[in-house]
């Protein structure tokens, strides 16, 4: 048997199983993105209308906009603790054994669901919430805060919450792998912390970095729920366009913002890989 | 040969009563393997009616409970996922054309001439005026057994068999607001600026959002539960000012959510549904379902049949109708503060005290509790709003479907994302 035949076979079965539920269902997405509809029919129709009304809606954009906007924030703030509690871990914590119980420690929260994570921010940030009352018998603020609930601020803090996890997991285990001599190395020659940091420990960091960017940047363009609930239903990004759409029976609608949704996905982690070769790092 | 409901009522109820009620002897054996899969909103799908369904009708009814837009998802994507369902007449609007349910024989129905005259005729009492919107007699009857469309009047085929409705207003925390509220245009007031919530699900806040802007004399519709692109237009304008001046706290889309926000003091104002001021009442936190001048917002709910029912199956959703309008689901719904579209059979199975109390409006004599045994209020007390005649008598519109839904739902999203 030819080895190119062989190899062929080797990858058939995932292919397969990735042909049916993968691929099939984005090309059946984009299909319906083209028929039309009414209130309880589905019209099999070629036509650009959804399109249309999407790329001439103000608000098409607006929310887009809203969508990066989360998207730029959580990930700063993501990548920033998730860097630093990795570098912790993985550099100063000495014992193997410490290392362990630490990063089990970070995983405690997922032991719960995302919802329930979610919802337990809402007594904590509400007017008359645990955060307003302590600040109020502080005396830092004689007023109770509004903006903590049901606004974009609530909005991030439940993505940063949600979604550090997936920052230092990848981190911290490209961190692992840094030969320590290199480090050895850079100090022998003079180098300051700082310096060793930013010129050894974050490039060769960086496929981390990437993984845990992509992961962070699709979980948040994808989101709808966390957007609806922190927000009080208040703002929208595109994932609560699409929910609506969906809950109010116009497939075709939302599938046309479903594929532009993908393609914007798919392009900025196109950007993204540009910035480091993950398989030559791997 | 067809025979219409007017001739059979000259044949009298006697005949009627020989051909549905007497019908379960026959199947008496067979019917204990029967499972009937039913659907609806958490409101009327309840595990004590099919409790109540096993030991009195033998067979079993196995409940699913889901939120509105998965109601119609579910009633117009996959007829055969259920044998019955129990949804809104609005959501009928959206679900009847698409074939999926069964016109009812209304001769089978034991009790209909003993449904209230809304889900007929469209008049609770012969003087009445019939309210605007999506009134359930207008989507109530269609014209033949395989009809897809509705019928202006009374046919002998139903599309749903009513069971359950109510007159909703704005709930309030009379604690929190320290005055008399009398008017729908307060939800709008800057004195609750950032205190206020409406629902975000579009048909019925569309309709919230009418009451207000008609109550503020902004905008005269010609249907409220059917508006023009200018309507629509001059509705969510006023409304997106609003938002954008702060005026809202949080919108909700479930009920849990609408209690919470009344219930943590988030929100002073809010439309809300009768149950959830109930939840909000039964942690001890004042709640009031304020009755406004300007009248309610109505919804109804009945039951339909999935068309693929049939044989045995068809013969037991039949009785399990019939059992569901003799009177004690009707109780057991009205003690929680909705009504039964047949009030009178439901008399049967409240003691005068409920009866007196929900229905007719007076003080209470004695604590009132619902059938869950929580205490929902206690002697002296009356209902907000008073007798059934007074709360159905002053609806102002319906839940609805418009002509240009698809247009309110796309301005639904520019005001959720304004």
């Amino acid at each position: 048997m030819p080895k190119s035949l062989k190899s062929l076979l080797m990858v058939s079965p995932l292919a397969a199983v990735m042909l049916v539920f993968l691929v099939l269902p984005i090309v059946m997405i984009a299909i319906v993105s083209f028929w039309r509809a009414t209130e309880f029919s589905i019209i099999p129709a070629f036509s650009f209308e959804n399109y249309e009304f999407l790329f001439g809606s103000p608000v098409t954009y607006k929310v887009f906009l809203n969508t990066f906007k989360y998207a730029l924030i959580t990930w700063a703030f993501t990548l920033a603790i998730g860097f630093t509690v990795a570098y912790f871990l993985a550099f100063h914590v000495r014992s193997q054994n410490m290392q362990i119980v630490l990063f089990l420690l970070c995983t405690i929260p997922f032991w719960t669901s995302n919802i329930i994570r979610m919802i337990s921010w809402i007594p904590f940030l509400g007017r008359n919430g645990i955060a307003n009352s302590a600040l109020l018998s502080m005396g830092v603020i004689d007023q109770p805060v509004e903006w903590l609930l049901f606004s974009d601020f609530a909005v991030i803090l439940a993505f940063v919450h949600l979604y550090t996890l997936f920052m230092v997991v990848p981190i911290f285990n490209t961190m692992m792998r840094i030969d320590r001599s290199l480090i050895e190395a850079a100090r022998d020659a003079g180098a300051s912390g700082p310096q060793i940091l930013w010129n050894v420990i974050v490039p060769l960091t960086k496929p981390g970095i990437m993984i845990g960017t992509i992961f962070v940047v699709t979980l948040v363009m994808g989101d709808f729920i966390t957007v609806r609930i922190m927000s009080g239903s208040q703002s929208a990004n595109v994932g609560r366009l699409i929910s609506n759409d969906i809950a109010l029976l116009q497939y075709p609608s939302a599938a046309a913002t479903a594929v532009i949704l993908l393609i914007t996905v798919l392009m900025v982690i196109g950007i993204l890989l540009r910035f480091v070769d993950i398989r030559k790092e791997l | 040969m067809t025979i219409s409901r007017r001739q059979l009522l000259k044949t009298g109820t006697a005949a009627a009563a020989a051909s549905t009620l007497g019908a379960p002897m026959i199947w008496a054996q067979n019917i204990k393997d029967v499972t009937l899969r039913q659907f609806g909103t958490g409101v009327s799908n309840l595990n004590e009616v099919a409790q109540k369904v096993k030991e009195d009708l033998g067979f079993t009814l196995e409940m699913t409970a889901l939120d509105s837009d998965s109601v119609t998802q579910r009633a117009a994507t996959q007829p055969d996922s259920f044998d019955i369902a129990d949804i809104e007449y609005w959501i009928c609007k959206k679900v009847w054309p698409t074939g999926n349910l069964q016109a009812m024989d209304v001769s089978k129905i034991a009790n209909y001439d003993k449904i209230v005259g809304i889900f007929k005729d469209g008049k609770l009492t012969p003087e009445s005026e019939i309210a605007q919107g999506t009134a359930p007699h207008t989507v109530g009857f269609t014209t033949g057994p395989d009809g897809t469309d509705f019928a202006d009047e009374q046919t002998n085929w139903m599309t749903l068999i009513p069971t359950i409705y109510n007159a909703d207003t704005l709930g309030i925390r009379p604690d929190l607001i320290g005055r008399p509220i009398e008017s729908w245009a307060e939800l709008l007031n800057p004195e609750f600026k950032g205190k206020a919530s409406i629902l975000d699900i579009s048909s019925i806040g569309i309709m919230d959002m009418a009451m207000v802007c008609e109550a503020m004399g902004e905008i005269q519709y010609g249907d409220k539960g059917n508006m023009t692109r200018e309507e629509i237009d001059k509705t969510m304008a006023i409304f997106t000012e609003a938002k954008q001046n702060g005026q809202f706290r949080a919108f909700w889309k479930s009920f849990d959510e609408s209690v919470n926000l009344m219930a943590s003091g988030e929100v002073v104002i809010q439309s809300m549904w009768s149950p959830a001021i109930t939840a909000v009442k039964s942690k001890g936190i004042p709640c009031v379902y304020q009755p406004l001048k300007e009248g309610y917002r109505s919804w109804g709910g009945g039951i339909g049949l999935s068309k693929s029912l049939s044989g045995l199956e068809l013969d037991a959703a039949y009785e399990y109708i019939n059992w569901y309008l003799s009177g004690w689901v009707g109780g057991f719904l009205m003690r929680q503060g909705y009504y039964s579209a047949v009030p009178e059979t439901s008399k049967d199975y409240m003691s005068e005290n409920e009866w007196g109390y929900w229905f007719e409006g007076e003080e209470a004599a004695e604590p009132i509790t619902n059938p869950f045994g929580d205490v929902m209020a206690q002697a002296g007390e009356t209902r907000d709003g008073g007798s059934f005649y007074d709360r159905m008598g002053a609806v102002a519109c319906w839940n609805a479907v418009m002509d240009e839904n698809q247009y309110m739902v796309r301005k639904w999203n520019e005001f959720i994302a304004s």
